[in-house]
């Protein structure tokens, strides 16, 4: 079982997002990273892009394979983890720590509340599951 | 389909993948650990998908002579082995293979779980009355590699053989039951070993108690690439020729006489010029991927294989390229010119890397 923090909000394309102060932190969840195996590289966003919701900002490729990554809301970027240049396997080993990946300013500050809670992410991530 | 092995990669937690209707292990928790395992110790890879087949009677030899690019009279001893492809008219490669000779008229080959039913069909198609030859495919025999620095110190005792590091590369072996074959895909020393269902259930156990690393196909993949090896559906196709795929070593010309299939029209290639040939590429800066095209001063052309290197730390591809390409080119990633270097394979040899 996937570890889902109650404390963060997430999306159907397994990002997760923290509130912090203005600004939201956005990561893929423990289920992502385990879906995908192995990190190997990570497409950063690019500082000060205006980005929408559901756009997509970065790409994370395992060994296997590439996957997007989609802005969970919309707003401008305002940092990236550089520390994932160097050491991608943060996504894998931290995910909702040091594997962050951009942050974000929003646009409109009531995005983040709609966006799913852990239950329901967790009832998503079952529903997933169970087509397979 | 499932090997006998199953349950073992189930219960050691695999994640299972569907690789041509057999349930195999793609990795059993990080892929990349079974890398690095087979580079610094050893590993062991269920591939009993694959099938072996055995050619017996008067006419084998001729048979086989006519099937393989390679000349089969190459294997002068009982016991010795080589890599070899086999083709349609077109020159194109149906499979490739490693052929062994078990004794006088009497051979093995294991071919691709992917085109094994297909390589079977035109393999009966093509024995005809006039040879000699009893075709058996041994769905009774499962597969196990085991590779890496260590694999051969830890499987002799298990085994029952005096020190295997005494079988030459390229050579095969019977052992208690065992058929040994100092052959791999990883670009390691390591042997495969065939035997019975019973056995290789024991055989999985006993390494694994030892220390032996289990791996899945992901490993697979990254290793074999690394070490420059084809895979046959990626790199080689029915549609591509052996002078096209970096394995004109593998044909023999000669003698003249020798009619195999495909000869008529890879001569003709040959004396043409063929257009294309297989390259390695490396870049930094992202991940390359099958299908990506790739942008030379001397025309376009594309990824065959392409993933990250767990040795190297960067992205290593195979790519068939203008034949006139050289030094350097541009890959083109999610829309981006991404700047690569043309090397030529192997990327990794013996653990260690090939190219500055």
């Amino acid at each position: 079982m996937s570890d889902t923090p109650s404390e963060l909000r997430y999306t159907k394309s397994h990002e997760w997002a923290r509130l912090d102060d203005d600004t939201v932190v956005v990561g893929i969840s423990d289920y992502a990273q385990d879906a995908l195996g192995d990190v190997v590289f990570v497409e950063l966003p690019v500082v000060g892009d205006d980005v929408t919701e559901g756009e997509e900002v970065a790409v994370v490729e395992s060994v296997k394979a590439a996957s997007d990554i989609y802005s969970p809301i919309s707003g401008s970027i305002i940092r990236v983890n550089e520390l994932l240049d160097e050491q991608p396997e943060l996504l894998n080993s931290d995910p909702y720590g040091e594997g962050w990946i951009f942050t974000i300013s929003p646009t409109d500050s009531d995005d983040y509340g709609e966006l799913l809670d852990s239950n329901g992410y967790d009832e998503f991530c079952s529903s997933e599951e169970n087509e397979h | 389909m499932k090997t006998y092995l199953y349950n073992s990669h189930v219960e050691l937690g695999a994640k299972m993948v569907d690789f041509f209707g057999w349930q195999m292990p793609l990795h059993y928790g990080s892929q990349i650990e079974e890398h690095h395992a087979v580079r610094q110790a050893s590993g062991m890879f269920d591939v009993s998908h694959m099938l072996p087949v055995d050619f017996n009677g008067d006419d084998s030899k001729r048979f086989l002579q006519l099937m393989l690019a390679s000349n089969v009279e190459k294997l002068d001893q009982d016991g010795r082995a080589s890599y070899t492809v086999m083709l349609n008219e077109n020159g194109g490669i149906l499979d490739d293979l490693i052929v062994y000779r078990l004794a006088s008229q009497s051979y093995r080959a294991i071919f691709n779980a992917g085109t094994a039913q297909a390589d079977l069909d035109w393999i009966s198609s093509n024995a005809v009355s006039e040879f000699n030859v009893d075709i058996r495919p041994r769905h009774d025999l499962n597969i196990l590699a085991i590779q890496g620095p260590d694999a051969l110190t830890k499987s002799s005792d298990l085994l029952g053989t005096t020190p295997l590091e005494e079988l030459k590369p390229f050579r095969c072996m019977e052992s208690n039951g065992f058929f040994i074959g100092r052959t791999g895909y990883t670009g390691e020393d390591g042997i495969e070993v065939l035997c019975g269902s019973e056995q290789v259930q024991v055989l999985w156990k006993e390494l694994h108690d030892l220390g032996v690393h289990p791996c899945g196909l992901g490993a697979r993949d990254t290793l074999r690439l690394e070490a420059g090896l084809n895979l046959n559906g990626q790199d080689m196709s029915q549609d591509i020729s052996p002078l096209e795929s970096a394995l004109g070593w593998v044909v023999d010309w000669e003698p003249e006489e020798r009619q195999f299939i495909g000869r008529q029209a890879l001569t003709q290639e040959r004396t043409k010029g063929p257009d294309r040939r297989l390259t390695g590429i490396v870049l930094e800066g992202g991940i390359m991927r099958a299908g990506q095209e790739v942008r030379t001063d001397s025309g376009t052309g594309v990824i065959t294989s392409g993933s990250y290197s767990p040795t190297l730390g960067y992205s290593i591809a195979l790519a068939r390229v203008p034949v006139a390409a050289t030094a350097t080119c541009r890959v083109v990633i999610r829309n981006r010119e991404k700047e690569g270097r043309l090397v030529r394979p192997p990327f990794v040899r013996k653990g260690e890397k090939v190219h500055k």
